[in-house]
């Protein structure tokens, strides 16, 4: 068990030495699967995953920094996936503006629900957010003039990129949600080392000792809705232009279950532990293909075992990690508190 | 016209007034929603469809219904909640676990039974009564009478015997209870037994109301009955039977005002109205925070 235990202990330090390379060589790998020409079914369920870590991490600003549970998240990946989808059919609009007018309206959904919700916590915010998922699905299936109510968006045009269409087939759309993610976590992190990130945990930990601190915490949890609504909304628009077909039933609760599922087995503020959830989680019913009927089962046995045996998720413990003083900050050997270093 | 749907308003309310004293019994001891009541209620209607299917008659399917939904509800709180309770977890890792097992049990439930809906047979129906030119069921007749009168076995429960008063100590301070000798873990499991009942007795009425059972019907009666509860104050139970009832109502309204495919959003927009304008509903006290 020590040696063990020493073993991982050498591979964390090892990991943590040579950081940047491995996370280059896991990008190298993930753009190279574009260039070996898998099939189309590969592909998509690569693309599944991408769009899913950044529905995690879009998650995980709510629920993983602030402590927030949103059960509503679904609601912002079909607002991206309907603006998007509706841009491009009804006004030819070209893809990229599209998606960017997704992640605004989206966005701009989640500065509402912020709004409303600032003052909510713990279980009235979560259904709260159920409930804005369900008013968001009944919009989409009645105003049939703008939505085309239940029969959905069909025909979504692929996109294109300098003239290069962007398909399942040629991995094109893979392509462009592995640039999505690897972006969502770059900002992620950034997130989580700004001020912000931080006036977030602080909301996490003690709420109240927060806005003692002098942090205006509605206005935090309002901006924490705000980005994470435009994050889900970007997963919404590539998730449009991947399937070309969307329907009010693609988004339901399930959906938002799968994502939490997701933040949760994988850590709540853990940015890696989302993408190692996200991986496991979607591709689980593909390789298990018998047990795909029991797949919502296993979901709510995920959350049950999780919450009572590992409540911070497969990687989201405190990190042993040693802090990095930043350039230019010297330390004496001595180290804090007398303990050498 | 109007009286009518009044009338069906006030007869589908009293049936969220049921549920929504679920919610409110929980509430008020654990301070905590049990996100799981909606997927008990479907499992409540199962287990009485399952025994209406075997021809034991309806009556055995009631009373089934109510100790089997009342064992699970008190098994879910003995092995999920209160090792959660124990280990001191933070709140949301409770309710995490409420919508994870609401998860098992609805996908449990569809897998065995299957998702379509099936048909119930209907209660007491003899027909339509007429009053002043109002049409009254006397399905509905019979949902009014038996959910008042479990309301107000419930009130005689809470209010006039021991163990009610052992829940009201429990509610107001859990520590001070347990000093002057209240047993708190089966105040808790009757809590948890008693919710289930109303759980049950409710999906019975609604299922032979509508005459159809499926594994989602918790889920959309669920959120009303929480809206109801939020709007009467959740853990008042006076609050959750007049927050019941007006949210029936008003889906009555709705329907005839505006039209039937407004009908599952009227319980959110009062659910969001309340929670910005009285977030601690109509006779909720306010809770300080203490630090």
């Amino acid at each position: 068990m020590k040696k063990s235990n020493t073993i991982y202990v050498k591979l964390k330090e090892f990991y943590w030495k040579n950081e940047k390379h491995f996370i280059s060589a896991l990008i190298a790998i993930l753009v190279s699967l574009y260039f070996l020409n898998l099939n189309q079914y590969f592909y998509r369920v690569l693309t599944m995953i991408c769009l899913y870590s950044i529905l995690a991490l879009s998650l995980n600003i709510v629920l993983g920094y602030t402590g927030r549970l949103s059960l509503g998240h679904a609601a912002f990946y079909s607002i991206g996936a309907y603006v998007s989808a509706i841009m491009q059919v009804r006004y030819n609009i070209d893809f990229f503006i599209a998606l960017i007018l997704g992640v605004i309206i989206a966005g701009f959904f989640g500065f509402l629900l912020g709004l409303t919700t600032m003052r909510l916590s713990g279980s009235y915010l979560a259904i709260t957010t159920i409930g804005f998922l369900e008013v968001i699905r009944m919009v989409l299936l009645s105003w049939e003039s703008v939505t085309n109510g239940a029969f959905g968006i069909q025909n979504i045009p692929r996109p294109k990129f300098f003239g290069y269409e962007l398909t399942t087939a040629n991995g094109g759309i893979y392509l462009l949600a592995l640039v999505a993610l690897i972006a969502s976590v770059y900002f992620s992190a950034a997130l989580n080392d700004s001020k912000l990130g931080r006036n977030l945990r602080a909301i996490k930990n003690d709420d109240f000792a927060t806005t003692m601190m002098g942090v205006n915490t509605n206005r935090y949890k309002v901006i924490a809705f705000t980005i994470s609504g435009a994050m889900a909304g970007l997963a919404g628009t590539i998730f449009a232009s991947m399937n070309r077909y969307i329907d009010p039933n693609t988004f339901n609760f399930d959906t938002s279950m799968l994502i939490v599922c997701i933040c949760i087995l994988g850590g709540m503020g853990s940015i890696k532990g989302q993408l190692l959830g996200a991986l496991l989680l979607v591709s689980f019913p593909e390789i298990l293909r018998s047990f795909a009927l029991y797949r919502f089962v296993v979901y709510g046995l995920i959350l049950l075992v999780m919450m009572r045996f590992r409540p911070q998720g497969l990687l989201g413990s405190l990190s042993t990690r040693p802090y990095k003083f930043p350039r230019g900050v010297k330390v004496k050997e001595e180290g804090i508190g007398g303990e050498p270093l | 016209m109007l009286l009518q749907q009044l009338v069906n308003g006030l007869s589908l309310g009293i049936v969220y007034a049921l549920i929504a004293v679920g919610y409110s019994l929980v509430f008020g001891i654990l301070r905590l929603v049990n996100m799981s009541h909606g997927a008990i209620y479907a499992f409540g209607a199962h287990i009485a469809l399952m025994v209406v299917t075997l021809e034991w008659g309806l009556v055995p399917a009631i009373i089934l219904s109510c100790i089997l939904t009342a064992i699970l509800n008190v098994l879910f709180d003995r092995i999920i909640l209160a090792p959660l309770r124990e280990k001191k977890s933070t709140n949301i890792a409770s309710l995490i676990s409420t919508v994870g097992f609401s998860y098992v049990v609805q996908n449990l439930l569809m897998i065995i039974f299957g998702s379509e809906r099936k048909a119930f047979p209907k209660l007491f129906d003899y027909g339509v009564i007429e009053v002043f030119s109002l049409r009254i069921n006397s399905t509905q007749i019979f949902i009014l009478l038996t959910s008042l009168i479990i309301l107000g076995i419930l009130t005689l429960i809470i209010y006039r015997t021991s163990i009610g008063l052992a829940m009201r100590g429990t509610e107001q301070n859990t520590r001070a209870a347990q000093l002057v000798g209240i047993n708190v873990k089966n105040v808790i499991t009757i809590t948890f037994a008693l919710s289930g009942i109303s759980a049950a007795i409710a999906a019975f009425m609604v299922a032979g109301y509508y005459n159809a059972v499926y594994p989602n019907m918790g889920a959309q009666i669920g959120l009303k009955a929480f809206s109801a509860a939020v709007l009467g104050g959740i853990g008042v139970l006076h609050g959750s039977v007049i927050g019941g009832l007006v949210v029936g109502v008003a889906e009555a309204l709705a329907v005839t005002l505006l039209g039937g495919a407004y009908r599952d959003a009227t319980a959110f927009v009062i659910l969001f109205l309340v929670l910005i304008i009285r977030p601690n509903g109509i006779f909720g006290k306010k809770e300080t925070v203490k630090v």
